[in-house]
């Protein structure tokens, strides 16, 4: 397969004051491919995909998406660049004020000319899509943990953006969900071709849905491994990678 | 909307031969056949569809019939396209079909249900419930809410009995960080308010007062306005807006993240651990405050006595020692306790009432101030009854 990419992270620095979150950190995304960030709790996750978003500034490098350095380009190339992106955050965002219809209509009614009643069949559509049809009327704060995270990618898909950023999309959910969760980021890839970028430490998932996968460490404040999970797995010469995979405890003696 | 020809910056301006386009095709049937090809997407689909509908509109005849053959990529907005499509000849009673799906296309049909009678088909308008049934559901709604004012009202006393008999089951260090928010922090405010207050109040008043030449009462019309009524009032109005208003945001922000449920399954008393520590400062460094108040506000009349009344400085201080006596300045110190406790309890009643998200945090304080400011006028007549008739 022929390298296409859309995003190019080119020697990132990320400080949160004098702290080094991130130290020279370089890795691309292919267009159409799910691309999995995952490492332990405090690597530097969330921090690497806020940079990616334009959300924190870097100290040095930089970010380019389709192209575009979103750090140092125009706002108005800024703005055209967040039309093709898509993100569900890690507690979903949803509006508490507004219903899943209206938080997935929100976007749609900025960006696009459909007549009203178009729309709400638009989102029917949608929400369908993630299965959550017959909820269009009700508020976030009436629905359950998976069924906000299901509504925040409907709200996140709702343009069809190019590139989706997913944090942590199966956390605190049971098995079953998290499994559907998977399924559904798998048909939207194949189906609507968009790109996956997604933040997770949920191996399950890993396995099930990343095509490549980089590997951030809290000592290395970077990438230690890079590549398809399942050989990560299988034939890692890192012990930390290793252990990851194994789910196995760094503490010997608390093993047992 | 863009329209097909000039897709703006998403893949399609790379491939010019995948931008959208349609043919028809009428049959001698009397079937329409319309062809579509390229990328039918949130691009290019919302204008295609008017264009497609009117052409369709247009023709009177057999079957709509659409041929997919070409489409090289299609979103649910093209999937939105055919399904008002369909809709539109099952309205005018004409046959509808899809023809040669490509597989892509079919996966993206399924995901959205495109056969599911509930999800591509208007829905019928849902009917208002009538107004009995709306005012049965406000009546019952407010019901309840008069019911957890009560008992809120009920735990709240009885956490301070608790407070009274067992000192040590209040937080103190908590109490001291309210008590400075509450009182150390507005006193910048309610000073400059209560000078300038005094001085308005001594510009009127000498107004009337000097055309009998009756300055000296300047200042005992100051100092027993604001000692008695005033004094306690605007800074209870202060403090409500002030700190009610947080109460209400905190612990709102704290009842939707689940936080009180964590106290209460901890075996804490939500309303000993959260209100007794916020009602107690208030009723603490409220009436302080009343009492700087008074001070600042005398403090603004003498200044008007002595620069525009020509009253010396003792005069009008020594006039303000006359007039007033301990009882009133208790009385006014005893309001204003009470307006405290009035505040800080309505404050942390909004907080737990608190439902929803972001949206009902910021009702809950607003209705928080609303709330108190009534209670204060309320309690205030009340006080101005059990005066008159002392």
């Amino acid at each position: 397969m022929s390298r296409d990419p859309i995003i190019q992270v080119d020697r990132l620095v990320a400080r949160y004051g004098d702290d080094t979150i991130l130290e020279d950190v370089s890795f691309t995304v292919d267009r159409g491919e799910v691309f999995v960030v995952i490492g332990a709790s405090g690597c530097g996750k969330s921090t690497l995909m806020r940079h990616m978003l334009g959300l924190d500034r870097p100290f040095s490098g930089q970010v380019k998406i389709n192209g575009i350095d979103i750090h140092r380009c125009s706002d108005e190339q800024f703005r055209r660049t967040l039309r093709s992106i898509g993100v569900l955050f890690q507690n979903s965002a949803l509006f508490g004020s507004m219903t899943l219809a209206e938080n997935v209509a929100l976007p749609i009614l900025e960006y696009t000319r459909l007549p009203p009643g178009s729309i709400d069949q638009l989102i029917r559509m949608k929400l369908c899509m993630v299965e959550l049809s017959g909820f269009e009327g009700h508020l976030p704060s009436e629905i359950s943990g998976g069924m906000k995270k299901r509504a925040g990618l409907a709200r996140a898909m709702a343009l069809n953006p190019e590139i989706l950023f997913l944090d942590e999309p199966t956390s605190g959910l049971d098995p079953v969900i998290s499994a559907e969760i998977d399924q559904l980021i798998r048909h939207i890839n194949q189906s609507l071709g968009a790109t996956m970028v997604i933040v997770t430490h949920d191996l399950g998932s890993i396995m099930n849905i990343a095509d490549r996968a980089v590997m951030l460490d809290k000592e290395h404040k970077g990438i230690i491994a890079e590549g398809d999970p399942r050989t990560l797995r299988d034939s890692a010469d890192n012990p930390d990678v290793r252990r990851f995979f194994r789910r196995e405890a760094k503490n010997e003696s608390l093993a047992r | 909307m863009t329209s097909p020809g000039d897709a703006a910056n998403g893949p399609a301006d790379r491939d010019s031969s995948r931008r959208a386009s349609y043919e028809f095709h009428p049959s001698e049937s009397g079937d329409l056949r319309i062809e579509l090809a390229g990328k039918i997407d949130v691009s290019t689909a919302p204008a295609l569809r008017t264009e497609i509908q009117n052409a369709v509109g247009s023709n009177t005849g057999g079957a709509v019939v659409i041929d997919l053959g070409r489409v090289s990529h299609l979103d649910d907005f093209g999937a939105l396209l055919i399904s008002e499509l369909r809709q539109q000849a099952e309205a005018d009673g004409r046959g509808f079909s899809l023809i040669q799906v490509p597989e892509n296309v079919e996966r993206i049909l399924a995901l959205v249900h495109f056969d599911d009678e509930s999800v591509c088909r208007p829905l019928p308008k849902k009917e208002r419930p009538n107004i009995v049934v709306r005012l049965g559901r406000a009546t019952i709604g407010q019901t309840f809410d008069t019911q957890y004012t009560i008992s809120f009202l009920g735990s709240a006393v009885l956490a301070l009995l608790t407070v009274l008999v067992r000192p040590r089951s209040l937080r103190w260090g908590e109490t001291l960080t309210q008590m400075e928010k509450t009182g150390v922090d507005a006193l910048p405010i309610v000073g400059l308010i209560s000078f300038l207050l005094g001085l308005v109040m001594a510009f009127t008043s000498a107004l009337q007062l000097e055309q009998f030449g009756a300055n000296i009462y300047v200042a005992s019309l100051v100092a027993l306005a604001m000692v008695s009524e005033l004094g306690p009032i605007m800074t209870a109005i202060i403090v409500a807006g002030r700190s009610g208003s947080a109460f209400a945001a905190e612990l709102g922000s704290m009842r939707i993240s689940e936080e009180i449920d964590a106290l209460f399954i901890m075996g804490f008393r939500p309303t000993l651990f959260l209100a007794a520590p916020r009602i107690v400062a208030a009723m603490i460094v409220v009436p302080l405050l009343t009492l700087f108040s008074d001070l600042f506000a005398i403090a603004g009349g003498l200044m008007v006595g002595v620069t525009m009344l020509d009253l010396t400085p003792h005069s009008y201080i020594s006039q303000t020692m006359k007039t007033l006596t301990l009882f009133e300045v208790m009385w006014g110190l005893m309001k204003s306790m009470v307006f405290a406790a009035v505040v800080s309890w309505v404050g942390c009643l909004r907080g737990f009432q608190t439902r929803g998200g972001a949206a009902g945090v910021g009702n809950a304080a607003t209705s928080a101030v609303v709330s108190a400011i009534f209670l204060i006028i309320l309690f205030d007549s009340v006080f101005a009854v059990i005066r008159s008739y002392w």
